[in-house]
Formats: structure tokens, C-alpha cells, sequence
């Protein structure tokens, strides 16, 4: 079975493993310890913490197109977003009459603007179900559709990039419009509760916590499934030399359009798990700055490895939060200099680094680096 | 009256009467037939009325000098230029002028490129596995398993190249004539009818043209073979049957030696060089 093969492998051993000594240690640290001890994880801290893995999803997703497929997105946020926003209207519909102007059926934002009823496309979103078969489908029909269409035209490379780009911010412009009955740029809030449980309570925020982390390691397995079938493979040739492989009878538009489909469900289920554990959707998530930051964590922890992307995200993420907590307007600033210091410096991220760390010490001969193609590509 | 006449054409083949995915048929003749093609860029006349015919395992080269169209040949074959006017027939069954690239590669004509180009982030094995001729659909080939008969076809394929012991080296680091063999291979792994073999020997050594030499020899009578090469000393150590094309058509057809006298011949291409 091509889901299992992962199982087998080392990397993913150690990785599945690293995750849930990590997840165990804040769960216990959390529930354990008295509130005020030293080792004490605050409940601050797990959201804070799940809020990371959300990113950490969202940069495997992004890795598994651009590092092995070569498809830089730079509007997976738009994918992101939009498994954020099936999953804000599910709670939004969860608040019924406690909202301020108690409408049993409308959110507060449609009482606000007059709105006699319900549109249609908010219908069926009170059921759990159907929210969460649209986490998934809302993102991947947006990707299979676009990704059909530019495929199929053959654009790659900088051009689907910067279409990307204009895909990622025409969405958040019609989203800022309170006419698309998303509410406008203040977006989905005040959240009470999900399947039942209360948002506002420390014993949610750590199932969501862990939720987040299972999904991680479900992501990143499927993702090591693709990478080490015979798909993966072929999505590296797609990369490499998209011409030959054509040649050999692969049809380079489907291997894409497939890949590409499962990332964006996978970023779609990211930002269903971020918003509950943030209490909002907004459009500025839609805003290419956050599609570009993904690229960079991703950039940061190594392309082309998926636990790269887990590292870089959280990493990076970690630095954010200290940083603009410090001294918030030199964050863009620190931001950049990494990035410019990670390129010259360690051009396959940190990933790339704790690989040679490794070589050094199986083979103490110290020969080159005989993998030239991937060093080609990184400075290419 | 002239639509009656053409539909009461008893010679007529209909396009829906020719079935697409079936064997191809060599009973009644050549494996690859090109007739009147005419393919014009911007005005530029690459191809000019070219017939060519190239019968079940021959190994046939072509050679010509600088534009004469030897690579748009290759391309209108292959399904990468369509032709302005001409018929292009694989067997008498397969119209190859109603088929994209992955069909025809499918149906079995093998392309080599005149730069070698291999995939080099993969092993040497790992690319001849992507180029075995198996369901190259994307389900199909996620949930695809190493058999036993594949890993036997790619060792029988790596000993034909003399590439067993870099079996598990990365691509990228073969030398330039390992990256032509290793090309061939995967065009081998396709099981092809037809080869299109497009300058194997540029940029090789001595060593490397003989050992090339034997391999496309050896490839010849299994498969049908088509080199197209600048290198005349390398044509002349393999070739049975020379095909020139000088500005868009065949300008002379035979054994090396037949050809290499053909005083047109002399005059627009081997003149030249003498």
C-alpha cells in the first residue's frame, strides 16, 4: 500500500516520533504542573503552540509543490484562507441566538446590513459535516480548477507564480466587500463553541491543540506517501525536465493538477484548525505578504525535505512572536535579513545543514557534495 | 458535385475508420511512411514536399548540413509540430498527424535529444523506472509497486548500456557520453518500435563513439533505428542505408558510398567539409 510506505522509512519514524514526544511534553507540562511553577505551559502557550503547527502544515503543504513539483505558489494563503473561512461559517452558525442582536439564524454582521435572510451558499453550514467536507472541497476546487487551466496552458515557472500572486489578492479584495456576505474586512469572530465544546475553555483549546498536531502527522504522511511513490518521482522529473517527461508519456498538466489539489486541501485543513484556536477570519490572511512569508519559512527550513518546512514554520513563527513582542517594527526588517543570510549562506535552509552535519559524521573522508543538481537548483 | 465525387471515393479512408489504440501494423510495409510534408515557419520553408519511408527494423541514418530540417523531421513525427500539408503514417494504421505527444510516445516511437537530458536529482535506476512502458496514469503510477519482472527488465536494460555498477549514482553526476546511453536506456525501457536518435555522438570521445556505435548496431533488427548525426565518420562505422536532406527534402538516398559520390551531394554538403 503506497499510504504505509512511510511508516518504513527513518525519517519518518524519527519525525512522527520527534512531534509526539514534543505534543506529549507540553500536554503534561500543561495539565500536570500548578499554574505559576516554572515548568507550567500556559494555556496562552498551547494556542500559541497550535497555532504554530497550523503554519507548520501550511509550509509542508507549500513544500510538496514547490520542492518537489517546482510550482512556486505564492497564494497558498488563498487555499488557507479559504478552509478558514467553511470552518468560520460553521461557527458562525454554531452562535445562534447569543449573538448581540440574537437572530437565531443570521450572523451579526447580516442583522447589521439589513439582511433579510440567509444567502445560499451560508445554507448547510450548521451541520459539522458539511463544513468540514468543505474545508476540503472549497480549496481543492479552487485549485483544481485554476490549476486545470493553467496547466493545461503550460505556465510555469515566474508566470504562475505571479498569477498565483493576483489569484491570492483578487480573492482578498472581494472579500474585503461586505456584498460577498463574508463580512467585509472584519470577517468571522466571536466564536462560542465547536461540535459542542466552548471555544473559551482550556480544555477545548488543548484538543485542538493535539487535533492540530495529529493533522500535522497525517499531513506529513501522506505527503512522504506522494514524495516516495513512484508519483514522486515522476513530479521530480516534472521538475527537472518537464520536456522528457513528457516524452516518456507522462501527462506532466494531471501529475500537477493532482499535487497541487492535494496541497491546497491540505492548507485548506491548516486554516480550518487555525481559526477556532485565533477566534477570527479576516481577509488579510488572503494578502500576498502572508503567501510570500510561507515561501519563506519554507525557503528558511530547506526545500524539498518536509520536515524542513515543519522547522522553518515554527521557527520562524517562534522569532515572530518574540520579536514583535520586543520591538515590533524591526520584525520586516530581522525578517529580511534572515532570509538574505539563509540564501547566501545555507542554500538548502536548515534542513540542508543538519543533512551535511550528518554525512560529516558517517564518512569522516569529508568528499564533496556529490548531489549537484539540487545545488544547482537552489542557486538557480 | 465535387462532395459527392470525393464521398463516392471508394480510395478513401475515413478518419473514424481507423482505430487508434491497436498494435502497429507492419504487414503491408514500412514502419514509419512520411509523404508530401510541408511544414513553413514565418514563410521559411523547413520542410519541402519530404518523403521517407523506413521499413521495420532498419537502422537508417540521415544527415544533411545546417537547416536542412533534420530536427523539424524529428518534430513532426513526434507529435511537437504539426505540418502544414502531408500525411505521416506509423504502420498502415496509425495516423500519427491525429495524435498528441503522449499518445505517439505511447504507441512506441522513442525520442532522443540532441542535448542529453536525463533526470539528474534521480538515480541512474530510478530513471530508467520512469521510463519503463507500464500505466503512466497518475493513480495508477502513486499506488505503482516495484516488481520483480520490472527489476529484471531495468538490470537486462542497464547491462545493454554498461551502466550496472553506477546503477544507484544520481544522474547528474555520469559524464556526458554515460548521460547518452543512459538516455538510450530509457528509450529502451519504452519498448520501442522506432528510435529517433538525434546526434548521440556530439561532444564524445573516440572511446565513446565505438562504444555507441555497437550499442545502436545491436539495437538494430529489434527495433527500427533512425540517427540523425553530423559526424561522418561515425555514420559511415554504422550505417547501411543514408537518407541526405538539403533544404527541406531528400536529396539523395543509398549506401554511404553510393551517396558519398553523388556529385549533388558532393556539391552542397561533403564539398564543403572536403
Amino acid at each position: 500500500m503506497w499510504l504505509t510506505r512511510p511508516f518504513q522509512e527513518r525519517s519518518t519514524q524519527l519525525f512522527l516520533g520527534i512531534l509526539s514526544i514534543a505534543m506529549i511534553v507540553v500536554v503534561v507540562l500543561h495539565l500536570a504542573t500548578p499554574e505559576g511553577s516554572a515548568l507550567h505551559v500556559s494555556s496562552y502557550t498551547v494556542t500559541l503552540l497550535g497555532k504554530y503547527l497550523c503554519y507548520a502544515l501550511l509550509a509542508v503543504a507549500v513544500d510538496l509543490v514547490w520542492g518537489y513539483l517546482g510550482i512556486l505558489s505564492l497564494g497558498h494563503g488563498a487555499f488557507f484562507a479559504l478552509g478558514g473561512y467553511a470552518m468560520g461559517m460553521y461557527l458562525m452558525r454554531q452562535i445562534g441566538d447569543r449573538g448581540t442582536y440574537g437572530d437565531p439564524i443570521l450572523p451579526d454582521f447580516m442583522v447589521f446590513l439589513n439582511w433579510q435572510e440567509l444567502p445560499w451558499y451560508w445554507l448547510g453550514f450548521d451541520m459539522a459535516w458539511f463544513a468540514f467536507i468543505m474545508v476540503l472541497l472549497a480549496p481543492g476546487l479552487l485549485a483544481l480548477v485554476f490549476g486545470f487551466l493553467a496547466f493545461r496552458s503550460r505556465v510555469t515557472g515566474v508566470y504562475l507564480s505571479i498569477i498565483t500572486q493576483a489569484l491570492t489578492f483578487a480573492l482578498m479584495l472581494a472579500f474585503f466587500r461586505n456584498e460577498m456576505g463574508f463580512g467585509g474586512n472584519n470577517g468571522l469572530t466571536d466564536f462560542r463553541d465547536l461540535l459542542g465544546f466552548n471555544l473559551r475553555t482550556d480544555a477545548t483549546r488543548l484538543g485542538l491543540f493535539i487535533a492540530t498536531g495529529v493533522a500535522l502527522a497525517i499531513g506529513y504522511v501522506i505527503c512522504r506517501a506522494i514524495v516516495a511513490s513512484k508519483l514522486g518521482r515522476v513530479s521530480i522529473a516534472c521538475r527537472d525536465a518537464e520536456a522528457r517527461a513528457r516524452f516518456l508519456g507522462y501527462r506532466v498538466d494531471r501529475v500537477q493538477l493532482f499535487v497541487f489539489v492535494v496541497s491546497a486541501m491540505l492548507a485548506g485543513v491548516a486554516g480550518a484548525l487555525y481559526v477556532p484556536q485565533v477566534g477570527i477570519i479576516n481577509p488579510s490572511e488572503f494578502s500576498p505578504l502572508f503567501s510570500i512569508e510561507i515561501v519563506v519559512w519554507v525557503a528558511l527550513g530547506g526545500r524539498a525535505t518536509l520536515y524542513g518546512a515543519v522547522i522553518g514554520a515554527i521557527l520562524v513563527n517562534y522569532a515572530k512572536t518574540v520579536f514583535t513582542g520586543v520591538m515590533p517594527d524591526a520584525w520586516l526588517f530581522a525578517l529580511g535579513g534572515l532570509f538574505v543570510l539563509v540564501t547566501v549562506f545555507l542554500p538548502k535552509g536548515i534542513a540542508g545543514l543538519l543533512a551535511s552535519r550528518r554525512k560529516g559524521k558517517d564518512d569522516d573522508s569529508g568528499t564533496d557534495d556529490p548531489d549537484t543538481a539540487t545545488t544547482r537548483e537552489a542557486t538557480a | 458535385m465535387s462532395i459527392i465525387q470525393e464521398l463516392s471515393n471508394r480510395d478513401r479512408v475515413f478518419e473514424f475508420l481507423t482505430p487508434v489504440a491497436s498494435p502497429v501494423d507492419v504487414r503491408h510495409g514500412p514502419i514509419l511512411y512520411l509523404e508530401d510534408v510541408n511544414v513553413s515557419f514565418d514563410g521559411f520553408r523547413a520542410i519541402n514536399n519530404l518523403n521517407l519511408t523506413i521499413d521495420d527494423g532498419e537502422l537508417r541514418c540521415i544527415i544533411g548540413p545546417n537547416g536542412a530540417g533534420k530536427t523539424t523531421m524529428m518534430d513532426i513525427i513526434t507529435g511537437k509540430t504539426a505540418p502544414d500539408t502531408g500525411s505521416v503514417w506509423f504502420g498502415s494504421r496509425h495516423n500519427l498527424l491525429t495524435m498528441n505527444e503522449p499518445e505517439i510516445a505511447s504507441l512506441g516511437i522513442g525520442r532522443k535529444f540532441q542535448k542529453p537530458t536525463v533526470f539528474e536529482a534521480l538515480t541512474v535506476f530510478e530513471n530508467l523506472e520512469l521510463a519503463m512502458a507500464t500505466d503512466k496514469r497518475v493513480i495508477p503510477t502513486l499506488r505503482a509497486v516495484m516488481k520483480a519482472e520490472y527489476r529484471d527488465r531495468i538490470d537486462e536494460v542497464l547491462e545493454t548500456i554498461g551502466l550496472e555498477n553506477l546503477r544507484d549514482q544520481l544522474a547528474g553526476i555520469l559524464s556526458h557520453g554515460q548521460k547518452q546511453w543512459l538516455e538510450i536506456g530509457m528509450l529502451l525501457m519504452q519498448k520501442p518500435r522506432l528510435l529517433l536518435v538525434d546526434e548521440p555522438v556530439a561532444g564524445m570521445t573516440e572511446q565513446e563513439m565505438e562504444r555507441t556505435a555497437e550499442l545502436l548496431t545491436s539495437l538494430a533488427g529489434k527495433q527500427s533505428v533512425v540517427v540523425v548525426e553530423h559526424d561522418m565518420g561515425f555514420v559511415r562505422s554504422i550505417a547501411r542505408k543514408v537518407t541526405v536532406l538539403h533544404q527541406g527534402s531528400v536529396l539523395a538516398e543509398g549506401s554511404m558510398d553510393q551517396v558519398s559520390n553523388d556529385p549533388e551531394v558532393i556539391k552542397v554538403y561533403l564539398g564543403e567539409e572536403a
